[in-house]
């Protein structure tokens, strides 16, 4: 079940998610879970702490404890910040001081809808047309797959890692680090 | 409430300035407009925990600050540009407890003897106002040496033949040298440059109570997951631990209060939005040289040179695509530099004068790599060739760079000052940078540049580019007028430093001429940019600065906190 988006948005999107970083001879955005990713952080004020920043300072994937899980608070501006950045500024005046921000949730929900609700059932050549015409918006998508892909799955993409498998990258290697020798040595 | 200094800015001078005003007996208040993520207040010795290898966190969310929705800054190249061509994340070093240190990749060189004396050395240059400074290095280096000490550097004395003198070697010896590096300074050397082990802030073994770095390679725009990094963290948990010192973390200073000459006291905003002041008989200002003037005009300071001369360094980055994996990941970020650029040897001589220059100086270059998948990803385009290019890597795993921190001569016109429109989340005016390279920058950029592609050449690059920061029209990587704000980090000049209180803001000790107890401990006193980062200059200011405010030519003054 998607945490913000509704189910009709979160297949537009996941289909989308595979056109952007599509699956070849290793896993792509579909298999990674850049849709969950997207959809955890327009719904990232429905837990609290809002999953924004993951704690630290090691995830446990290489010795220490498994701290990523446990999300940072935001701080009174911070909060405002991120409510701005995703939700937009919705009216509230606090959220206005340089004039009206348009949110992360209006956009997703207008870019889903301007992909056209037959989107996860049309041809992928058909897609790529609709992804080029919505310039921006897939824009935005594609920096979100991207983290989605290769940052920590912590929050919510690269499941299991595969992301960084898929490119030969260690992601965080705290507390082990690298050697000396792994460091200098081709 | 009522403190013998209110500290502005926790970043390398503020926290620098506070444990030397420690030393003295000095109660200290250190307001930090930013989160703290870095210690507990009140037990400094348990560090929070908050740092990690997380590129989301870090790099693309705003973990340091500041966030550009909340605290934008504006930037211009000039005034043709109306109020502002862009608006957001200009030049933004971190606002969080420990400042610019916590995302440094911890690169801390000397300046030179003659970046003391530019104007002496080289003679004026038309269009930018070079000049001297009010101190010479041999008076400096005492506290560049007591700065090494504090944030821990390590180094090779004997390691760059154009080193300035130095009194004793570094606290540490250099660190592992990364895999790319070996071959790119070998090659540097075979071209005639001198590359050598760069002096960096990062502990190569156990040093003052933290560990040894062990190279996880998110140094540069990360805080450091095990503190092996000098960032301002020793400095502030020996100041915090006296007892003497308190630490005010999203406490924003709003406006230095003051009587006649003097300062009262600081009126700061906390976290729940409450305004109050904080009575002192001194003030350091120490937020940065874009800060650091906004708050001043905030405070309504009026002098005609305030904000004026603001430097950056103008980055020129030659890159080369190798054919194999380079993992610049693994290891210190830059492990290696060469400063033959600094020289005005005969070529820049020549460069110079077919440009109808008198001279011109490159900087510090150093020999780095990317590390960071999202960023590389993002570069990429989306379809059926993102995969392949992720894995094939020419723009991370095979990329290396070499970037120039280029000297950049002051001009009054390039400046800061208060936007006339847009507000930050507290209703204040934000900083506006207006800024354009003089053609000094980028005569010396283009002459410094043929040597750099030169080494791809000896290391057997099959692609390489050269692209610059601020953008060039016409040049690579120019894509549009927001490519005119600089990137670089390294902000100077904005309160300059000189003996006559009508050409400069402040005394040769930081003092403020207008103000007989506000100091500036920041890289806003810089009179020249040197082509060398600020942090350890700054720090050694910083310390000059707050020894003198406690009536001490002593860095060690005090000793040892108890």
């Amino acid at each position: 079940m998607p945490v913000w988006l509704t189910d009709a948005e979160y297949r537009t999107l996941s289909a989308a998610c595979a056109r952007l970083i599509p699956t070849d001879e290793t896993p792509g955005a579909s298999d990674g879970g850049a849709a969950d990713y997207i959809d955890g952080l327009l719904g990232a004020f429905s837990v609290d702490p809002p999953r924004i920043w993951a704690g630290g300072p090691t995830s446990g994937r290489h010795g220490g404890a498994r701290g990523f899980e446990g999300f940072l608070t935001l701080g009174r501006l911070e909060e405002l910040a991120w409510r701005m950045r995703i939700e937009g500024s919705d009216g509230h005046p606090e959220r206005q001081f340089n004039g009206p921000v348009t949110g992360w949730q209006q956009r997703y929900r207008d870019g889903l809808a301007s992909l056209g609700s037959d989107f996860a059932q049309v041809e992928g050549a058909e897609q790529d047309e609709r992804l080029r015409s919505a310039g921006d918006f897939t824009a935005l998508v594609y920096e979100h797959c991207c983290e989605a892909m290769y940052g920590a799955p912590e929050y919510g993409g690269n499941r299991d890692g595969v992301g960084w498998d898929a490119i030969g990258y260690a992601g965080d290697v705290q507390p082990r680090g690298w050697t000396d020798t792994e460091v200098s040595s081709p | 409430m009522t403190t013998d200094a209110v500290v502005v800015g926790s970043g390398p001078g503020g926290a620098a300035a506070a444990e030397v005003l420690v030393r003295a007996g000095w109660t200290v208040t250190i307001v930090e407009k930013g989160r703290n993520h870095l210690l507990d207040p009140t037990a400094p010795e348990h560090l929070l925990g908050h740092f990690s290898n997380d590129e989301v966190k870090f790099f693309h969310r705003h973990f340091l600050g500041p966030d550009p929705l909340i605290e934008p800054r504006t930037f211009r190249a000039g005034p043709a540009d109306g109020e502002h061509s862009l608006v957001g994340e200009v030049n933004s070093i971190p606002s969080t407890v420990g400042g610019g240190g916590v995302h440094a990749d911890g690169k801390v060189p000397r300046f030179r003897q003659e970046d003391f004396a530019l104007r002496t050395t080289f003679g004026p240059v038309d269009g930018a106002w070079v000049e001297d400074w009010p101190l010479r290095y041999d008076e400096l280096e005492p506290y560049y040496a007591e700065a090494e000490r504090l944030i821990g550097v390590a180094g090779d004395d004997s390691a760059n033949p154009f080193a300035a003198w130095r009194s004793g070697p570094y606290p540490m010896p250099p660190g592992a040298p990364m895999y790319g590096a070996t071959l790119s300074a070998e090659a540097a050397r075979r071209v005639g440059l001198h590359p050598y082990a760069a002096p960096t802030a990062a502990n190569s073994i156990p040093y003052d109570g933290r560990p040894a770095c062990n190279n996880c390679g998110f140094c540069a725009f990360f805080g450091c997951p095990i503190h092996a990094k000098g960032d301002p963290v020793a400095m502030l948990q020996r100041a915090l631990a006296s007892g003497r010192a308190e630490l005010l973390a999203e406490t924003f200073a709003a406006r230095i209060v003051t009587r006649g000459r003097r300062a009262t006291g600081v009126e700061v905003v906390a976290a729940d939005g409450t305004t109050s002041v904080i009575g002192a008989k001194s003030v350091v200002v120490a937020g940065g040289a874009v800060e650091t003037p906004r708050l001043l005009l905030l405070s309504g300071l009026d002098h005609p040179v305030l904000g004026r001369n603001l430097m950056v360094h103008f980055q020129t980055i030659a890159f080369g695509v190798m054919d194999h994996d380079l993992h610049a990941e693994r290891g210190r970020a830059v492990t290696h530099v060469h400063d033959d650029a600094v020289l005005v040897d005969e070529a820049a001589r020549q460069a110079a004068r077919r440009a109808g220059l008198p001279w011109v100086r490159g900087g510090l270059v150093e020999h780095g790599g990317p590390a960071l998948p999202v960023a590389e990803a993002k570069r990429y385009p989306w379809g059926p060739k993102h995969k392949s290019l992720m894995r094939s890597s020419p723009m991370r795993k095979r990329l290396w760079a070499f970037t120039m921190q280029g000297e950049d001569l002051a001009q009054p016109t390039n400046r800061v000052d208060l936007d006339p429109s847009v507000r930050d989340a507290r209703g204040l005016p934000v900083a506006r940078l207006t800024y354009a390279p003089h053609r000094h920058e980028l005569v010396a950029s283009a002459h410094h540049r043929r040597a750099l592609v030169e080494v791809f050449a000896e290391m057997g690059a099959v692609g390489v580019g050269v692209v610059t920061s601020p953008g060039v029209p016409g040049e690579l990587g120019w894509e549009g007028p927001s490519s005119a704000a600089p990137q670089s980090h390294h902000v100077m000049g904005t309160a300059r430093m000189g003996t006559d209180p009508r050409t400069s803001v402040v005394d040769g000790f930081g003092r403020l001429h207008g103000l007989d107890n506000v100091v500036v401990a920041d890289s806003s006193v810089f009179v020249t940019s040197a082509g060398y980062g600020p942090t350890l200059t700054l720090v050694a200011l910083a310390l000059r600065a707050a020894s003198a405010l406690a009536g001490s030519s002593d860095p060690l003054q005090g000793g040892a906190v108890e």
